[in-house]
């Protein structure tokens, strides 16, 4: 996590804020709709947070941060969004309406949310299992590399 | 609209910051501006009124920006994320 403790301790209210004005720790640098199915992605740690942290070494918000950044070596900085702009504009549907009511003059925002392909990956190494999009740049359990997370596929046999 | 005013000695520039509450680089911006004397505005848009979000929702389409912070200075130059050497060049700062 950032090392700063300041930063630290901003970021970490801006979340608990979050959490009681939403009823979940949406990132608090993002504007969150308020609804659960569209706010899922930035939902801390967001979906981002990976790509985020190996590249630009901090996550969008400055939470987490590569291990350079930690030991001082590198200044946290603010990165650009990764975040589809059309999720992004899912936060600007008015405050009343639902999903199913969005108007269609809205360009770009679809009622229903984007379904990304969503895949179980395990670890190899120590069973741990993950449903996302990519497997994780490291395990959180064993620390194993993502070269060892293979895709589990659920298929359907009929047997006799 | 309920937008805040931070007074300041610098006014060669209009400057607008769409922020969060409770976001750490929008903090950050504000305060760089503020030690730098910029006279500037600013609005909180995750606490803002259904009604001024409705204008707020419209100013932020037509400028095409859904990130924060998001500087707009003289309507005109827009910077978006916490850009130290962008905000001093386009106020003209040390």
């Amino acid at each position: 996590m950032n090392p700063e403790e300041s930063f630290l301790k901003d970021l970490l209210e801006g979340l608990k804020k979050n959490e009681e004005r939403y009823g979940y720790p949406s990132c608090p640098c993002r504007l969150a709709s308020g609804n659960f199915e569209f706010d899922k992605d930035i939902i801390c740690p967001c979906d981002y947070r990976d790509p985020d942290v190996e590249e630009f070494g901090t996550c969008y918000c400055g939470l987490y941060v590569r291990k350079d950044v930690f030991e001082g070596k590198v200044p946290p900085v603010s990165i650009p969004e990764r975040r589809p702009q059309e999720k992004q504009m899912r936060a600007y549907a008015m405050p009343e309406e639902t999903p199913s009511s969005v108007p269609s003059s809205t360009a770009g925002i679809t009622a229903k949310p984007v379904k990304s392909e969503l895949k179980l990956w395990y670890c190899k190494q120590c069973g741990y299992v993950v449903f996302r999009e990519e497997p994780p740049y490291i395990c959180p359990i064993c620390k194993a590399k993502r070269e060892f997370f293979a895709e589990i596929r659920i298929g359907t046999h009929t047997l006799g | 609209m309920n937008v805040v005013a931070v007074p300041g000695e610098m006014k060669d520039h209009k400057v607008l910051v769409y922020a969060l509450s409770t976001c750490v680089w929008c903090k950050r911006t504000k305060e760089f501006l503020k030690d730098r004397k910029v006279h500037y505005e600013y609005v909180d848009v995750d606490l803002a009124s259904p009604e001024d979000r409705k204008r707020i929702e419209d100013d932020l389409r037509r400028l095409n920006c859904y990130s924060y912070p998001a500087v707009l200075i003289d309507d005109r130059r827009l910077i978006v994320g916490f850009k130290l050497d962008d905000l001093k060049e386009a106020l003209e700062l040390r």
